[in-house]
């Protein structure tokens, strides 16, 4: 059938035979071609297509982790990470008239020069306007819908409880990485690991498949720490309120649970917002009761005795010969507050004889004490792993003259921090056991070291109980209804390397008697009234943080209400 | 057009003994049916997954609404501030010595409750 032939023969006729092959020659060409493409964008250009093209529909997302939570022993939150947007702009990008750009610097509390500066600055692709903006400017900053300018989700660290846990607590970065105190010590649990994902979204932006994810991301724990706010609370306030009144540079109070070395309260007065942490100098981001070391004074003499008792060199009644309150070694003369010509070792603690302890301390040898005091954990870390925690001092024993080893007795010569003393006192409270500290909740008490033998311990608590009645040096220490136990320390302090009429008043106590429930160690740094003396600044504190703690904790009294017996106007103070 | 698929689908499968017209259509029908099926899916599962997806937002917003709650309420509910409401504006006190009597069922439960 040939339809063009029939239509016009003469065409038909006069059609050369070469047409044919030259077409068939230019199909042949155009198919070549066609198929070197084909191979061209299937083969050789294969996996840039493919990736161009699942550009348009896959997207890798970040899915972000958030910090854990840091709570109190009894779920109280005590450092909280929330989201909040920041405003960042791509300079390339911005599109705004003056009249945007001067809301925004109003919404944002800039500087329209600055902000200007910043938005135009096209040297950068990212800058941030401001961080972390509180959600009514967010609102403000969308609705103002500035091409170029975007938001970013960050978190945010909160801490409810403020300035009462600042130091123990510490603070983030920007960037919510941990910075100091348990932010920093536990940064590897609380950090979050931001993960990334692969989806595929659709022309609205609509995530619509799970193409696998990248890396999986994986939120912080959330830890429980040991504390407890309510006695955290009752600990700051009373440091703060004795800071205050008697005039003083700062204080620490450090309550542990007796009987398993956690630390029930770490509060540091003054203190600082670490909601709002911005230019605080790092003297007060500083935990004092873990990171300052302090010469004890009589805090120490305790253990001196424990190790003399302990040893068999003495008894709880065995007579020192006090010498009338002065006493000399290698020509350095000793003194007491109270001339007395002879004590018992039990009124030696009592009354803080300086000579009686360093009697007591030269009838050992030095290995012996060395060995005493560094069984006690001093000298050594305390297991809180703190960051910044300073272990203390005690020299090597080879080195000690005799004038060294009698002022050591008394807590001179020596340095501690006042964790490291309050877990000490552990020994005491625990039938000789000394407990490791611990700044995490724990599920079961850990055995500790058996330093001193029950009978040593025994002694020693019927002596610090001694200490708060009246004619010891901290009567004011005396809680109604419950028996405590303690001894007052006051000490020069040094500046460089001299010391100076400035002190420290220190109280280390236990309560109840009858079955030790709470260590509390308090630390006065220079008061600067008329009174310093351990007994007077820092016994107080003792007895009312140790009375509501004991309230707060339902623990039952072992004393009769009326057992607090008024101080004589004179309260037997301690030589320094 | 059917006719020259339904060839070439003999041409395939026209060598398979025993396999008639009727098999090779059956088969064309139930390919057509799964290739549909595969589409519907396909379609319903990112339905499903946009929904789940939005679920998902919502309980991580409700996550973190419920941080911020518990933030505001710890942060009313310092002790500090609970004690200056109690003794300032409603004129409360700590019981005295003597105003609190502790009660012991038997000496086991006492210490327990402690």
């Amino acid at each position: 059938m040939n339809y063009a032939a029939s239509a016009n023969p003469e065409f038909t006729a006069k059609l050369p035979g070469w047409r044919a092959t030259v077409l068939f020659g230019m199909l042949l060409i155009g198919m070549t071609g066609l198929f070197g493409r084909g191979v061209y964008l299937q083969g050789i250009n294969h996996d840039f297509l493919q990736k161009k093209g699942d550009a348009r529909y896959s997207r890798v997302i970040e899915v972000s982790a958030h910090r854990g939570m840091l709570s109190d022993r009894n779920g109280e939150p005590l450092a909280v990470s929330t989201p909040v947007e920041s405003v960042w702009a791509s300079p390339p990008d911005v599109e705004a008239d003056r009249r945007q750009i001067k809301k925004l610097a109003q919404i944002l509390g800039m500087d329209t020069e600055e902000l200007k500066s910043r938005l135009f600055d096209t040297s950068r692709d990212f800058v941030y306007l401001k961080r972390q903006l509180p959600p009514d400017q967010v609102e403000k900053v969308v609705g103002l819908n500035v091409p170029g300018v975007s938001l970013l989700r960050e978190y945010r660290r909160y801490y409810p409880s403020g300035e009462e846990t600042a130091q123990t607590l510490g603070f983030t970065g920007q960037d919510d990485n941990g910075q100091e105190g348990m932010e920093l010590a536990l940064q590897e649990f609380l950090a979050g690991k931001p993960g990334s994902q692969r989806v595929i979204k659709d022309n609205r932006g609509f995530i619509v498949e799970d193409a696998g994810s990248l890396h999986p991301s994986k939120p912080g724990s959330d830890i429980v720490l040991s504390l407890d706010l309510n006695i955290q609370h009752l600990a700051y306030r009373e440091v703060e309120s004795a800071v205050r009144q008697h005039h003083a540079k700062a204080g620490a109070v450090v309550v542990l649970d007796a009987h398993t070395g956690e630390v029930l309260a770490l509060a540091n007065y003054p203190g600082y917002n670490p909601n709002n942490h911005g230019n605080i100098s790092s003297k007060l981001m500083r935990n004092r009761a873990i990171a300052d070391l302090f010469e004890p004074g009589s805090t120490m003499k305790p253990f001196t005795v424990a190790t003399a008792i302990e040893t068999g060199k003495v008894g709880p009644n065995t007579l020192i010969n006090t010498e009338h309150g002065v006493f000399t070694v290698n020509n350095r003369k000793i003194h007491d507050a109270h001339p007395d010509a002879i004590l018992t070792v039990g009124q030696v603690i009592q009354k803080s004889s300086n000579v009686g302890a360093a009697k007591i301390a030269l009838l050992l040898k030095s290995q012996t004490l060395w060995q005493g005091l560094s069984d006690s954990g001093f000298g050594s870390q305390t297991g809180s792993n703190f960051p910044g925690e300073a272990s203390g001092k005690l020299r090597d024993p080879k080195t000690w003259r005799p004038i060294e080893q009698a002022t050591m007795a008394y807590g001179h010569g020596i340095s501690v921090n006042l964790l490291q003393l309050a877990r000490a006192y552990t020994i005491f409270a625990n039938d000789g056991e000394l407990k490791p500290i611990s700044l995490l909740k724990l599920n079961a008490p850990v055995t500790g070291k058996k330093v001193f033998s029950d009978h040593t311990v025994r002694a020693l608590r019927n002596m610090m109980e001694m200490v708060v009645l009246p004619g010891g040096t901290a009567p004011l220490a005396q809680v109604a209804g419950y028996r405590v136990a303690g001894k007052t320390g006051t000490a020069h302090k040094l500046e460089d390397g001299h010391y100076v009429n400035h002190y420290i008043a220190s109280f280390v106590g236990f309560a109840p008697v009858s079955d030790p429930r709470l260590v509390v160690a308090v630390m006065i740094d220079d008061p600067s009234g008329d009174e310093y003396y351990g007994g007077e600044v820092a016994a107080p504190v003792f007895s009312k943080v140790v009375g509501a703690a004991l309230h707060q904790l339902n623990v039952p009294n072992d004393a009769p209400l009326n057992n607090v017996i008024a101080p004589p106007a004179e309260i037997v103070r301690e030589e320094v | 057009m059917k006719g020259s698929f339904l060839g070439l689908c003999n041409f395939v499968l026209g060598k398979v003994e025993g396999f008639s017209r009727a098999h090779t259509l059956l088969l064309l029908v139930a390919v057509v049916l799964c290739a549909l099926s595969v589409v519907t899916s396909q379609h319903k599962a990112r339905k499903l997954f946009i929904e789940l997806q939005k679920e998902k937002e919502f309980a991580q917003q409700m996550e973190v609404e419920w941080g911020q709650l518990r933030l505001e309420q710890s942060t009313w509910a310092t002790p500090a501030r609970v004690e200056m409401i109690a003794g300032k504006q409603l004129q409360m006190q700590l019981p005295k010595n003597g105003q609190v009597q502790f009660i012991r069922a038997n000496p086991e439960g006492a210490t327990q409750q402690q």
